[in-house]
């Protein structure tokens, strides 16, 4: 632990202390100061080439660069000086110069570090007049990036992201002086897994996503905290969000997971969240016919049913829900013997070299490790030669393909499914009951290494769906405002922190917005 | 000596004796002129001895800086048992200077000596000899004269029989001023673009391959072998007044006199001697006008100015300007300043490697500023906003290219405004075409 | 930087350059450098030695040899300026214009060179094939101005009456 003293500054009047070897730009945060700053990042090696976070040291003769020098006890810093605003205003009129006025169909408009700063302490009006600024067209750099020269303010990040972070150097800055571009060789585009995070960290609209391009503006997203679904590594994302339709995905820093980084088929792999084919209300048999129904008579209905049928249990459950979810409407089967199983799909590992223990996984599901601890199996064989025998059949939410229909079809059992999706497997159950997917609930997984991270809801629900954990608190407690059922995500993690003590203690408070890592317990106890 | 030009007697000739004379680019013609004596004392010296003896005389880095040699070579360490490297800075490029050229034209083993002297100081087993790309003349010159260091064990291993060993390599640039920056050198050397790094680390903690490096200037380097032969005090003593500045340098004087070329005087020899003695004065009918004493990177003097100035580094510093490079670029009264300064930020433009804003943009919106005024559509706020310019490119950024380009500028709009001013007002006629 | 749709036929086969004398050129100078990048601008120059300029083609291989990528090596190559990336005219003049020359008549002799020479403009080659003139800056000899680079050879003190003398000799 620290013995080593920290280090005393004083920056723009409030005093800090931190660890010998910190840059002034650092410590500058933990005063709540934010240094204006381009080249600068977090998670690459600073160039100090853009000049913008050169700050005033007190008995130093020349301007400080903030993001490459180191604080020394009694340094006394001006930000906000006269002296600095100056050195940034010249900086931004430099940056301007050959910058076109491109905002009105620029991506990057309303989250433009450029716009950001320039509005906060640009000159009003440039100087650079009745000269012609320098012209590139743009250029496709590759799957789903664009590169505009004529916007890109060299500050490099882009290049020292491929060069150290992602260890694959396809981008070069060519070229010298004011003629200078970032360049790339045709034999080798930018298709690297983890390549789009350059598009995050360009300051201005020069790196584009495709995906994205003039898809929407950025002062009409809604912005949600998330987890990305698309693998076990858990990486923090925001769900970018308008009228309720996904737009976007961006990493958020997570020092302890991602970093500022994820990669890029969790970053594309969004559009399924806003799937219009869904189920809209609960559906109940009647007969040969499944009827819409509102929730109590289903909810009744189901519950019924688990009371009365007998034999075991197969539980089939889709890797993308939510540990609440599993838990509860694991819980929900009641004491017979029960195989659940949750479908895992793999594919080729991918990691971010620079980045210790970050990797797009082989196994392309959240919460795998939520599943096992809550005792499901990863074996979807078993469950599958299962359903045969079984009394009852609950699908949560699984991507079943044409095979395990077709068994499933087979099998004698009363089938309850819990789904997102229309599907045709579902023609023969006993209740359908419309389930939220992760976009639209709360809730959490937990990522390979044990850490339990939230997710946010970030859009409405379609029709009269409700989290599965919901559902599953309904039937197992009770209908009705006294029963005790979940009604919050919260309550629900609460609730099945009563079941699994591996999840008692921690609330969604606790867990915060980085997550939190749990005690390991052996899969399955107390289930 | 002023080659082409004989010997002036008023020059102090140490480094520049054998200029003109090819025999002494041999091995055994160095050798029958006193060389490689220096390298044998100062390898029975030994190393701590050597390096206080260059603190003593007072050597200052002859390219541009003029930091004290002795100094930069104590930084090194001593027993940190990585591989150390002398790094020979032969990328001469500063605008007016043309002084390492001759050194190693006509005295290459001059350069070699002092290489082996330093590299043993330093504790480098390997030199590299950067040479600018353009030097085409030079390399076989070079190239053939460490063929014989070698053959005649002055370089190689155990030099001398001292169990020393000292490789020299010629590493040849491709094409960028920015190069002569002793960090973007050192990135150059590495096969990188020549981007100057930021300091700390400097080079004597983490240089060429992230090892301890000392990067010297070709003439500072040419100067070691005369120091340890003749001693501190001898060198001392070739200064005429201010101790400080000792030594002789090389001045390459160009631009309007009559015999352009390479002087070597002691420091503190006077400016206007040098012009118009040593160099042969202005062409029939000029008078002086400008000069631009070290190098195009350093402010402009006016002609009383230079003319009162003796020519060591505080000297030339009171009067507002540098020593730089001692490339001294006469002007007399036919020079168009601003064109000239125009010219000047088009180099700086040219040159810049792209890292900093203020210098990627600034170089090249001063020149174009400039180039409307030369092409008379300059307006008079113009001169207030190169000024303002010049201010941000000043002191903030990595390296001083941008600090470069300012000081012509200002100096000039400062000493030579009735000239802007001429073409402002359009009592002067445009220099360019408008295209 | 385009993406070229020429037919396979017109893009011509990549000849390596690292083959035979000029691979064990190369080879000679690995041990003066403790890294294989450090070779970047040797290689480059063996490049232009051998074929006069630097393909892309010609990038890839050096890249290959040297564990670099392309990209990276085009980020070297496009810095400096000595590094043709097009083809040259069999003779190719670098003129100083850079003030002190241009204080002392550098402009007139470029424009005698251009004339001489047969070129349309500045960086393009003349119709015979003979000569490119190229405009460049300080080439560190002031006193002789104005000099002059044709090839590998560096002549100084060049005026315009030294012109047509000078090219003649290079045909």
């Amino acid at each position: 632990m620290a013995d080593t003293p920290l280090v005393n500054v004083t920056i723009d009047g409030m005093s800090v202390g931190v660890p010998p070897g910190t840059p002034i730009i650092e410590a500058a945060k933990r005063a709540g100061v934010l240094i204006p700053h381009y080249c600068y990042h977090p998670s690459l090696p600073s160039p100090a080439v853009c000049r913008m976070c050169l700050v005033e040291v007190e008995k130093q003769p020349k301007l400080a660069p903030a993001c490459v020098t180191s604080v020394a006890e009694g340094q006394v810093v001006h930000v906000n000086s006269p002296k600095a605003k100056a050195a940034r205003q010249g900086v931004l009129e430099f940056l301007l110069i050959n910058h076109p006025l491109d905002c009105p169909i620029c991506d990057q408009a309303g989250e433009c570090e450029l716009q950001d700063y320039v509005f906060q302490e640009g000159r009003s009006g440039t100087r650079y007049d009745e000269y012609a600024k320098r012209y590139n067209p743009v250029e496709d750099f590759g799957p789903d990036i664009l590169y505009v020269p004529n916007r890109c303010i060299l500050c490099t990040r882009c290049v020292r992201f491929m060069d150290d972070v992602a260890k694959a150097p396809v981008l070069n800055v060519s070229e010298r002086g004011d003629r200078a571009f970032i360049g790339i060789d045709d034999s080798q585009l930018l298709d690297h897994p983890w390549a789009g995070n350059v598009v995050d960290l360009c300051p201005v609209g020069s790196l584009l996503s495709k995906d994205f391009l003039h898809k929407a503006r950025a002062w009409d997203l809604d912005k949600t905290a998330s987890i990305c679904p698309g693998c076990t590594q858990g990486c923090n994302i925001n769900i970018d969000t308008r009228d309720d339709v996904v737009v976007r995905i961006r990493p958020r820093p997570n020092l302890e997971v991602n970093r500022h980084f994820i990669c890029d088929v969790g970053r594309s792999d969004y559009r399924w969240l806003n799937r219009g084919d869904r189920i809209e209300t609960p559906l109940v048999r009647q007969g040969d016919r499944l009827v819409a129904s509102d929730w109590d008579p289903a909810l009744d209905h189901v519950a019924a049913l688990l009371e009365t049928l007998p034999g075991t249990a197969v539980l089939l459950a889709s890797g993308r829900a939510g540990t609440e979810s599993l838990g509860l409407v694991k819980r929900m089967l009641g004491a017979r013997e029960l195989v659940a199983a949750v479908k895992v799909f793999l594919g080729e590992e991918a990691p971010l070299a620079g980045v210790p223990n970050l990797a797009l996984r082989r196994e392309r599901i959240p919460n795998l490790r939520g599943a096992e601890m809550l005792g499901y199996t990863a074996e979807w064989r078993r469950a599958l030669a299962a359903l045969p025998e079984a009394g009852v059949i609950v699908v949560l939410d699984a991507d079943l393909d044409a095979d395990e229909m077709a068994m499933l079809e087979r099998a004698p059992g009363a089938l309850v499914w819990l789904g997102t999706v229309l599907s045709d497997a579902w023609r023969r159950a006993e209740a359908v009951l419309p389930i939220t997917n992760m976009a639209e609930e709360n809730g959490t997984y937990v990522n390979r290494d044990g850490r339990m991270q939230r997710y946010q809801q970030a859009k409405g629900p379609v029709g009269m769906a409700r989290p599965a954990w919901w559902v599953a608190g309904e039937v197992l407690l009770g209908r009705g405002p006294d029963a005790g059922a979940p009604a919050t995500g919260d309550e629900a993690f609460a609730l099945l922190g009563e079941y699994w003590p591996a999840f008692a203690g921690p609330t969604y408070a606790d867990l915060g917005f980085t997550g939190r890592e749990l005690a390991t317990a052996p899969a399955g106890v107390g289930a | 000596m002023g080659y082409p030009h004989p010997s002036h007697p008023r020059e102090t000739v140490v480094l520049s004796k054998h200029f003109g004379d090819p025999a002494a680019r041999t091995f055994q013609g160095w050798v029958q002129r006193g060389g490689y004596q220096a390298i044998r004392k100062a390898l029975e010296m030994g190393r701590e001895p050597l390096i206080e003896l260059v603190k003593q005389s007072g050597l200052r880095g002859r390219g541009g800086a003029g930091f004290p040699t002795g100094l930069k070579w104590s930084f090194m360490p001593k027993d940190d048992g990585k591989p150390h490297y002398l790094v020979c800075n032969a990328d001469e490029s500063e605008p007016g200077t043309f002084k390492d050229r001759e050194i190693m034209r006509w005295t290459p083993h001059q350069l070699i000596e002092g290489c082996l002297i330093e590299a043993f100081a330093i504790r480098a087993e390997r030199v590299y000899i950067f040479v600018r790309g353009e030097f085409t003349e030079i390399f076989p010159i070079l190239e053939a004269a460490l063929q014989e260091a070698y053959a005649g064990n002055a370089a190689g291993p155990n030099i001398f029989g001292s169990g020393v060993n000292i490789d020299i390599v010629v590493h040849r640039g491709a094409g960028a001023y920015i190069c002569g920056e002793e960090t973007a050198m050192l990135n150059a050397l590495e096969g990188k673009r020549g981007n100057p790094r930021i300091k700390p680390p400097f080079p004597a903690q983490a240089g060429a391959f992230g090892m301890p490096t000392t990067v010297n200037n070709v003439e500072t380097l040419a100067a070691v072998p005369h120091i340890v032969n003749n001693g501190a005090e001898w060198y001392k003593g070739l200064a005429l007044g201010n101790p400080k500045s000792t030594g002789t340098k090389l001045f390459s004087v160009c631009g309007h006199v009559q015999r352009p070329g390479n002087y070597e005087v002691t420091m503190g020899f006077p400016m206007k001697d040098l012009i118009h003695d040593l160099a042969g004065g202005m062409r029939p009918g000029r008078t002086l006008k400008a000069v631009i004493p070290g190098g195009s990177s350093v402010p402009i003097l006016t002609a009383e100015e230079a003319e009162a100035c003796l020519m060591d580094y505080e000297s030339i510093a009171e009067k507002g300007s540098m020593l730089g490079s001692g490339g001294m670029i006469v002007m007399d009264d036919t020079t168009d300043i601003v064109k000239t300064i125009w010219r000047y930020t088009k180099f700086y433009a040219h040159e810049s490697c792209a890292q900093c804003t203020q210098c990627r943009e600034g170089t090249s919106w001063t020149a174009r500023v400039l180039e409307r005024i030369i092409m008379g559509q300059g307006r008079t706020s113009d001169l207030d906003l190169l000024l303002d310019l010049s201010e941000q490119m000043t002191g903030k950024t990595i390296c001083v290219l941008s600090d470069s380009c300012a000081a012509p500028v200002v100096s000039g709009i400062r000493k030579f405004r009735g000239e802007f001013e001429a073409y402002l007002s359009g009592s002067r006629a445009p220099a360019l075409q408008v295209v | 930087m385009t993406h070229s749709n020429a037919s396979p036929i017109e893009i011509e086969a990549h000849e390596p350059v690292f083959v035979g004398k000029t691979r064990k050129q190369l080879e000679a100078l690995y041990p003066s450098y403790p890294t294989k990048q450090a070779l970047l601008l040797p290689a480059l120059w063996l490049v232009q030695e051998t074929r006069g300029w630097v393909s892309e083609a010609s990038m890839a291989e050096v890249g290959e040899v040297l564990g670099l990528t392309p990209a990276y090596v085009k980020g070297v190559v496009t810095f400096y300026t000595m590094y043709h990336t097009h083809p040259v005219g069999r003779h190719f003049i670098q003129v100083c214009t850079t003030s002190p020359c241009g204080l002392c008549g550098a402009e007139e002799t470029l424009q005698a060179i251009l004339r001489e020479s047969g070129c349309a403009e500045l960086g393009t080659t003349s119709p015979d094939g003979r000569f490119t003139v190229v405009e460049v800056e300080c080439l560190g000899a002031c006193g002789f101005a104005t000099p002059i680079i044709v090839n590998d050879d560096f002549i100084e003190s060049v005026t315009p009456e030294r012109v047509p003398g000078i090219l003649a000799r290079y045909q």
